[in-house]
């Protein structure tokens, strides 16, 4: 996948190998990049330019003024689009900082609860009866938008294992993965009660499928870098 | 919330407001950004092929068809692309590494400390400084310099969702069955595509994490863990 420019290989390890003939020097081989020795090498972007050495020709003459306003922002995925409702709504959140979020609190634990009425009403049942439960965190409804809105960041846990949910680990909220299938952890935090290994809403007992859309990876595959595949 | 607080709030127009909804992940999700190049699809973090790296990646302007919508899609040079990341646990951003096209080439700064934190932004032009020539659907460029890798270009939509039914389910349009069971579900996103930017980079940039935010509210357990953010800003 990866696209190496072979001619720059080449000219690197020529480069290379003038070094390691002196062999008292080997450790020091990176060190030897100078700004001046007619070779891309060390830290340099171009020839001589660039990285540690003067910025090259090409690129201080790039515009790179200009102040720049927020006109989207996401941290974990589908909480705008699936929490805030209206129109109006949807645009406030992407025109606020994570940490400026706290009139969204209520609004979330409103929609939270709209999407549980909308399904008992459609069932025939007393939206009184049928209401979120605290899920499977051990968050109530409150707790769960608060941190839906209040800390809509992914959580990035640096070498240890990342998955937004493992139900075979029980790993939880270190991260992301291509092949996460977020849509059904939500629904599973949204809808499925507290317990793990009996779930609501699970498509049984004359109730409906709430906690999964019935759709995974596919034949999608994750290679390495830039890890997304060729576009259709 | 009790129903007579929901439906004074929302009164008769509730089903109303909720059949409007999610087409994706972040997938044009507000009418203010909705077709533009600003408009965040999804944003992914985890650890890379070397466990010593964590792999940011955004996806923008999605879904886009294959074909001519893909291959006429380009990155905007009004727009600045920031991977926020947050290493003392308060929400903003302690660094930032950000993604912005001048010509052929997505250029990349960071990671390094932003002049300022929040809503608007300059280019940190004193960071550290890479490139990439943006890929075709063909042609795939990276750029692997300094300990990171880098990339921007087309790519498939790693979303998947079967959107159509969602879209019924919370109508209550296909009560009492809800979604769909396996085989029957679709994958809206299976054959679209996405404009990817993707940043592999050493953990010793990225700082100390913090202790994980779960604590906060009695999730116990869970490892220290940065705080990782998408935002778009278009020049003004």
């Amino acid at each position: 996948m990866k696209i190496y420019k072979l001619s720059m290989v080449f000219i690197t390890m020529c480069a290379s190998l003038l070094f390691v003939q002196c062999s008292d020097d080997d450790d020091n081989v990176l060190g030897l990049q100078t700004c001046n020795d007619g070779i891309q090498n060390g830290t340099e972007t171009g020839v001589d330019c660039g990285g540690s050495c003067e910025p090259c020709a090409e690129e201080t003459s790039i515009d790179f003024s200009g102040t720049f306003m927020q006109e989207d922002i996401m941290g974990r995925p589908g909480i705008n689009t699936v929490f805030s409702g209206t129109d109006e709504v949807k645009n406030n959140f992407n025109s606020t900082t994570v940490t400026n979020r706290a009139d969204f609190t209520s609004i979330f634990e409103n929609t939270l609860e709209t999407y549980h009425d909308v399904y008992a009403e459609s069932l025939g049942l007393d939206p009184e009866d049928v209401n979120y439960v605290p899920n499977i965190l051990g968050l109530d409804a409150t707790t769960f938008a608060t941190v839906l809105s209040q800390f809509d960041a992914l959580q990035v846990a640096p070498n240890a294992q990342t998955t937004y949910f493992d139900s075979s680990t029980g790993v939880a909220l270190t991260g992301r993965n291509i092949d996460d299938d977020v849509i059904d952890i939500s629904l599973i935090l949204m809808f499925g009660g507290g317990d793990i290994n009996n779930l609501n809403f699970d498509g049984t007992n004359g109730l409906p499928l709430l906690i999964s859309d019935s759709v995974g990876f596919g034949d999608r595959q994750v290679g390495d870098f830039p890890y997304l595949e060729t576009p259709n | 919330m009790k129903k007579a607080k929901i439906f004074a709030a929302i009164g008769g127009v509730g089903l109303a407001v909720l059949s409007i909804f999610l087409i994706a992940a972040d997938h044009i999700d507000s009418p203010s950004v909705a077709g533009t190049t600003t408009d965040i699809a999804d944003l992914y973090a985890f650890e890379g092929s070397n466990p010593d790296n964590t792999v940011l990646i955004a996806t923008l302007q999605g879904p886009l068809a294959p074909g001519d919508q893909t291959n006429d899609a380009s990155f905007d040079e009004n727009v600045l692309l920031e991977f926020n990341i947050d290493n003392t646990g308060d929400f903003k951003e302690d660094l930032v590494i950000q993604a912005i096209k001048r010509g052929d080439s997505m250029y990349f700064f960071g990671p390094v400390a932003p002049a300022t934190q929040g809503l608007s932004s300059t280019v940190a032009t004193s960071g550290p400084k890479h490139k990439v020539k943006i890929s075709t659907s063909s042609e795939v460029e990276v750029t692997d310099q300094d300990g990171m890798k880098f990339f921007a270009g087309p790519r498939r939509d790693g979303f998947f969702f079967d959107f159509n039914r969602f879209n019924k389910v919370i109508k209550g349009e296909v009560a009492p069955e809800g979604f769909l069971p396996p085989g029957e579900a679709s994958d809206f996103f299976e054959n679209l595509n996405v404009l990817a930017v993707s940043v592999e980079v050493p953990n010793s940039m990225l700082g100390t994490p913090p202790a994980h935010v779960g604590g906060a509210v009695g999730i116990e357990g869970l490892p220290p863990a940065y705080n990782v953010w998408v935002s778009a800003k278009r020049r003004q």
